[in-house]
């Protein structure tokens, strides 16, 4: 499977990903720390967080995927959201919890 | 090779971008920008990113580690400052 097939099935099958430098636990990176923060903020409890620090195809994959040169990246239900400006900028409007919040598309 | 001042960035940005306003502020490896602009009208959040991030191009992998943006149409300036 080449990356951009792995980057789509992970994308594809969790609701809510993160690409991240580090872990939610223990990020290596301050925006990557800060969008764990408001993640937990709009009280999303169960996410996909994978950490690119770990994975050189992933972090150079990911920049590629959705031409965006930066990590972290967030996706909910397989669109881009934003990197870390983006995403704050959505928390504080509210505008991201509403993101977030849209039920989940029924299965057919 | 040394590191990107911020007086470059405004440079490589508006050499690709028309701006009404742009202020780059940064040490090297970290940047803030504003960066106002007709070029943003009816486009979203991620879209305004990646056109100055194509503006920047590989410069933006290689030398930058971060560049934190306002992006904002010159009426959206106006409203907010």
């Amino acid at each position: 499977m080449d990356i951009k097939e792995t980057i789509r099935e992970q994308i594809d099958s969790n609701e809510v990903v993160l690409y991240m430098k580090g872990t939610p636990k223990f990020p290596q990176c301050g925006f990557s720390s800060l969008v764990v923060d408001i993640l937990k903020r709009c009280e999303v409890k169960d996410f996909c967080a994978i950490n690119v620090l770990e994975d050189p195809d992933i972090r150079q994959g990911i920049k590629e995927y959705t031409n965006w040169p930066t990590v972290p990246q967030l996706y909910v239900r397989g669109e881009f959201v934003g990197g870390s400006d983006i995403l704050r900028e959505m928390y504080n409007s509210g505008e991201l919890q509403t993101v977030l919040a849209a039920p989940a598309p029924t299965a057919e | 090779m040394s590191l990107p001042t911020p007086e470059e960035l405004s440079t490589w940005i508006a050499a690709a971008i028309t701006c009404n306003e742009l202020r780059v502020a940064g040490d090297g490896r970290h940047f803030e920008a504003l960066i106002v602009s007709e070029a943003f009208t009816g486009l979203s959040k991620v879209r305004r990113h990646q056109l100055v991030y194509q503006a920047l191009g590989n410069r933006m992998v290689a030398d930058i580690h971060a560049l934190s943006m306002r992006t904002l149409t010159p009426e959206e300036y106006t409203s907010q400052e």
